[in-house]
């Protein structure tokens, strides 16, 4: 499209903090998520050669410590990257932005941290 | 395109109007060695005088020719009709992501508004009274600057952006590229106030790495390289606690 409005730049800086701490946080959990995907994706291709079956896999992460832990990083990771990307997606592509966008993204965040620690308690409870 | 003789015409359809105006099309002779800024000319001089352009110094100093040449951003004082011409002729159009004040013309003020919520500006530390201030050409904060400085503020960069286009408050690769080259002049006193502005929500951190500014600079710099170094300060600042 041609022709954009007048674009308005706020003259005094508000936020740099805490849009460098976004930055941050998403390069950090970015970096750590590039290891526990590589470490999960072994793990599945190592289950599925193995013919490891549900039960047995069960039977191996309950009484580990370094499964439950390993996994906990790789939820809060993930609830800490994903919506700091959305975010990006929001603003960018759909325009949608300001304290209801943050507060959709809170709830995402939390979701995802909840449904993940949920599923890793039920697995080595 | 083919060079051929000067009777030869080939087609060149511009933007004409605000906004909400259109191409239209008109037959341009072919000349040898013709830039994209001839052929306007050409429009502008024998066939229709109302079209609205800008240029000043027609050998790529200037940086105020800049449109977009066949769906693409570029000075057209240094493009060559045979480099960009395709079987449909040229298409010219006024640069993406700034108002269009008409036909050719965009207004700039948004673009340089940026440059200055950038901090774009020198601030001196030293007086009229002081010694000439003396920079080693070797440092590494100079060397870093080396090629930054060469920006002629056309707004390619600007206008190939997808993230200006996507996010209107987004300070863009200029601006950007800027306030890296006044973080690396020694002389400068603006610290961490540069830092700040640089660091705010559509700074530096908005920047995708696509490298659209870089693949069409016309002096072949890399605002990505400058946003990239400017993402470490502002990491770096923040893990300090200086923001």
């Amino acid at each position: 499209m041609r022709g954009s409005p007048a674009l308005a730049v706020a003259a005094p800086v508000r936020g740099a903090r805490a849009a460098a701490w976004r930055f941050v946080l998403q390069r950090a959990s970015a970096a750590v998520l590039a290891l526990c995907v590589v470490v999960h994706l072994a793990t599945i291709v190592y289950a599925v050669r193995h013919g490891l079956r549900a039960d047995a896999i069960v039977a191996r992460v309950q009484g580990s410590v370094f499964w439950p832990a390993f996994y906990t990083l790789f939820v809060v990771a993930v609830a800490i990257h994903a919506p700091l990307g959305l975010r990006a997606i929001f603003d960018e592509w759909l325009g949608f932005r300001g304290l209801l966008a943050d507060i959709l993204l809170a709830a995402i965040a939390v979701g995802l941290l909840a449904g993940g620690l949920y599923a890793i308690a039920s697995l080595v409870s | 395109m083919p060079s051929s003789p000067a009777s030869s015409t080939f087609p060149v359809r511009i933007w004409r109007g605000g906004a909400d105006g259109g191409f239209e099309r008109y037959d341009v002779p072919r000349r040898a060695s013709q830039t994209v800024l001839d052929v306007v000319t050409h429009v502008q001089r024998h066939i229709d005088p109302s079209l609205a352009y800008r240029y000043a110094c027609r050998v790529g100093m200037c940086g105020s020719c800049a449109m977009t040449v066949n769906g693409k951003a570029r000075w057209t004082c240094r493009t060559h009709v045979d480099a960009v011409a395709n079987r449909s002729g040229l298409e010219i159009a006024p640069l993406s992501h700034l108002p269009i004040v008409r036909d050719l013309v965009v207004d700039m003020a948004p673009f340089f508004d940026k440059w200055a919520a950038a901090r774009g500006q020198f601030v001196p530390t030293a007086t009229r009274h002081d010694d000439f201030a003396r920079v080693e050409p070797q440092s590494p904060a100079r060397r870093a600057i080396d090629a930054t400085i060469e920006c002629i503020g056309c707004a390619v960069c600007y206008a190939s952006c997808d993230v200006v286009g996507w996010k209107p408050d987004y300070l863009g690769p200029a601006a950007l590229n800027r306030a890296f080259t006044l973080v690396n002049d020694v002389r400068d006193g603006a610290g961490i106030a540069r830092v700040r502005a640089i660091a705010r929500d559509g700074g530096c951190e908005s920047c995708h790495t696509h490298q659209s500014c870089t693949k069409r600079c016309p002096k072949h710099l890399s605002p990505t390289g400058s946003i990239a170094s400017l993402k470490r300060i502002v990491a770096r600042s923040a893990l300090k606690g200086e923001l």
